[in-house]
């Protein structure tokens, strides 16, 4: 296969992506946002899920969670570049929703190609929210790795365990629940209000999403519920990786445009020494650099996403690269978009720490930099002899 | 490999098939082996500068340069065809041309500033290699700020008298002409400049006088260039006596490949980024395996794995962000990525070549001389020239200048 030089990113990419600004400029602008989640800047305030659920049943109508569902389960079947475009401007606008945690959970239902994963993407087309449990408690980003069990009969599935690092728990009505069983691992969707399914919210930094852990004490699952069968479950991550790093990737570009454009227009009207500081080297510089390595990210996004659609065997690579570079800038677009802002900027009135959280969040999510290159070497150099 | 069909139009189409047509039976055989002058030390060996006038002459005829161009001034009269070629040329991996003073930007700054004499007098015969050209900007008292001009051109009659000196000029040794910028008036700084093209190897041993001035490398690839009474008709100029300045601007746009000409563009230069295969093994992750370091290989070491992924991903980074630069709807200024393009390409350069001296360690201290330097001394010489890449054409620091005020509206910088 190959790739079109132009990412294949269409007409349609564009309409969408375009919406998608409009769209989040009106309803969720800076001032809506600090008011939706800022209430309560107290470190050890009860874990939270504030978000508008109006807003999100507007987005549903505007068909946002089927953009990236396949056509055969009901979907818009949009190519990844065009869903890499909706999900930058969800980062630029901070948007808190279950969107994300829904595509990502559609790219693994995608990969398992089985009738209980075609079944669970249709209802994500209708509207429906899914998040991935998949991480256990010490963090691991490796697909085969999880702290739940499975016990598998024919008239079902018994599920025991706890599930950890499970972004937008408190917003979706499903999980996609990765678990070990002795025929290997298996992935399994799981109402949120199952009897036995307890979602405990992490105390987390990020202000624009939620986070949770849960446990499953004896959680009985009808067999329609396997959405990959044991031994199948790791092989569907896998295939699914390159999208989900190259959308945390996007939602990182997306909010690293809002730090520099914000601090852009910081610089070019906060007035110290007679001059606008965006004057001097020393705040021009690097805001230019935050500018080289959004662009840098950014092409290395449509790049793993345009993979993704054409030649998946090389997605793999290209998609650690987007990551690696997104969670490096990220860190940095966000550090200078404090440090330039001054002493305003260190308040937690003035907005920039929203996106600032945000990107701290994503900048580990799903592994960070330093990974990613680990990863990127395994298949550059070879492996590290033993 | 990519056809580019998704974007290509039916002249494209069809001049993309004439030019592999045409490059499979006119490729040039290899170089010469010397690339280094017997009789002038750090110069370029002549037959290489040879092989590729040779070159340039030939792609000229078969109507890969200056496609673009109108046919009147010996263009091709085509549309957006120069890319193909240079695209398809470097597909075939042939020469470079030599000199990009006519080609990236003096054929283009004469396209928009040279009168209809200017225009038919030079364009083709730089397009067809007939007539090699350097740039005088530079003074010693010019670099970043250009505007300093400090040569003088006199009115004297109908002809002016040039006075002055010029400083890092590539190419003079080879050029027959030059585009030059200077003071025609000593009391305004920006209105008071005015450039001409003035003829540089008719005059040499007489009002010109070209220096090499040797690099930190060793090389003297570049040149000062003294002018004493130089004489020239008044018809050399271009545009308006005191508008030297916005035509230096013309110059610069398209010396930093931001102008709406393309620059014609032999091999030997990075594939164009249309292809998305997995890099071939780098050169340096080839060093890192022939490199030790506490007693393994250096490839197996976390440390430079993860500095050479670094530049790894900032390599590919720079090759996507030119090819997202042709998708409209992922571009948000239309200078953003247009300006950035020397910057990253020269820092990524020397970056990459400071670290293939920390991973050649000890062996870093040995020149291209010794027989035991690691990959025969290239790391070092490469770190030392790749100081010309982020100093030439506008420093890094000017570069970040022009990107903070152009594109993000920040204030002039001083």
């Amino acid at each position: 296969m190959t790739q079109p030089r132009d990412f294949g990113f269409s007409e349609e990419a564009t309409m969408l992506k375009d919406q998608a600004r409009r769209f989040l400029l009106r309803n969720c602008d800076d001032s809506k946002l600090m008011a939706l989640v800022g209430g309560n800047p107290d470190p050890l305030r009860e874990a939270d899920c504030q978000w508008d659920q109006q807003v999100w049943k507007e987005i549903v109508d505007l068909g946002w969670p089927a953009v990236a569902v396949p056509e055969a389960a009901g979907g818009i079947g949009m190519h990844a570049t065009a869903v890499a475009g909706l999900v930058e401007e969800v980062g630029r606008a901070a948007l808190p929703s279950p969107l994300n945690a829904t595509i990502h959970s559609t790219y693994v239902l995608d990969a398992c190609q089985t009738m209980a994963a075609t079944a669970a993407l249709g209802k994500i087309a209708e509207g429906g929210t899914m998040s991935l449990a998949t991480v256990n408690q010490v963090g691991s980003w490796e697909v085969a790795d999880t702290d739940v069990t499975a016990a598998v009969a024919a008239d079902g599935v018994t599920l025991n365990g706890t599930s950890w690092y499970v972004q937008d728990a408190g917003k979706v009505e499903h999980f996609l629940v990765k678990a070990r069983s002795e025929g290997g691992v298996g992935l399994y969707v799981v109402p949120a209000g199952a009897e036995g399914v307890t979602v405990v919210l992490d105390s987390i930094v990020d202000l624009t999403r939620d986070q949770a852990h849960i446990e499953f004490r004896n959680v009985v699952l009808p067999p329609e519920s396997v959405a990959s069968e044991p031994g199948n479950g790791d092989s569907a991550m896998a295939k699914a990786l390159p999208a989900i790093h190259t959308m945390v990737a996007a939602d990182m570009c997306g909010a690293a445009e809002w730090q520099l454009q914000t601090t852009a227009e910081y610089a070019r009207t906060r007035v110290q020494y007679d001059r606008v500081i965006g004057f001097f080297q020393a705040v021009k510089h690097p805001i230019v650099d935050m500018m080289i390595m959004i662009d840098h990210a950014r092409s290395l996004i449509y790049n793993a996403a345009c993979a993704i659609d054409h030649e998946p065997e090389e997605s793999r690579l290209l998609a650690h690269m987007a990551k690696a570079s997104a969670s490096d800038m990220g860190a940095y677009a966000s550090n200078r978009s404090v440090q330039l802002h001054g002493g305003i900027g260190y308040t937690w009135e003035c907005h920039v720490h929203l996106r600032f959280k945000r990107q701290m969040h994503s900048q580990v999510f799903y592994g960070d930099a330093a990974y990613h290159r680990a990863k990127m070497a395994d298949l550059m150099i070879g492996p590290i002899a033993a | 490999m990519n056809e580019n069909k998704a974007i290509d139009t039916p002249e494209q189409d069809e001049f993309r098939a004439y030019c592999r047509d045409w490059l499979e039976k006119n490729r040039p055989g290899p170089p010469p082996r010397e690339t280094r002058s017997k009789k002038q030390p750090g110069r370029r060996a002549e037959a290489l500068q040879d092989y590729e006038v040779a070159w340039l002459k030939l792609a000229y005829k078969g109507g890969l340069v200056g496609c673009d161009l109108p046919q009147e001034y010996g263009g091709g009269g085509r549309s957006d065809c120069q890319p193909i070629a240079n695209q398809e040329m470097q597909r075939a991996g042939t020469p470079p041309f030599p000199s990009i003073t006519a080609l990236r930007f003096g054929a283009a700054t004469l396209m928009d500033h040279g009168s209809e004499f200017i225009k038919n007098r030079f364009i083709p015969k730089m397009l067809a290699g007939e007539e090699l050209w350097c740039q005088g900007f530079s003074e010693p008292n010019a670099g970043s700020d250009v505007a300093n001009q400090q040569t003088f051109a006199e009115k004297q009659g109908d002809n002016w008298v040039i006075n002055g000196q010029k400083i890092w000029t590539s190419f003079a040794e080879w050029a027959d002409w030059m585009i030059l910028l200077c003071r025609t008036d000593r009391g305004d700084k920006h209105d008071g400049l005015t450039y001409f093209c003035v003829p540089i190897k008719d005059n040499l041993g007489g009002s010109v006088e070209v220096r090499p001035l040797v690099q930190i490398t060793g090389d003297a690839h570049f040149n000062e260039v003294f002018f004493r009474d130089l004489l020239i008709e008044d018809r050399y100029r271009l545009d308006a006596v005191g508008k030297g300045w916005s035509v230096a601007m013309t110059t610069l746009k398209y010396e930093r490949s931001a102008g709406d000409y393309v620059e014609p563009a032999g091999g030997w230069q990075r594939p164009d980024a249309d292809e998305s295969s997995l890099p071939v093994e780098a050169p340096i992750i080839g060093l890192a395996k022939r490199s030790q370091r506490f007693g393994k290989t250096a490839a197996d070491d976390p440390v430079i794995r993860d500095r050479i992924m670094q530049m790894m991903i900032r390599k590919t980074a720079f090759e996507q962000t030119n090819r997202r630069a042709q998708v409209e709807a992922l571009v948000d200024h239309p200078a953003r990525i247009a300006l950035q393009f020397k910057l990253v390409d020269s820092e990524i350069n020397q970056d990459m070549a400071a670290l293939g001296c920390e991973i050649a360690g000890a062996g870093a201290t040995m020149r291209p001389g010794d027989s035991n330097a690691p990959d025969r001394g290239t790391w070092p010489m490469q770190y030392l020239g790749s100081m010309g890449g982020t100093i030439a054409a506008g420093t890094s620091e000017i570069q970040r200048n022009q990107l903070g005020e152009r594109v993000l509206g920040l204030p002039k910088s001083k």
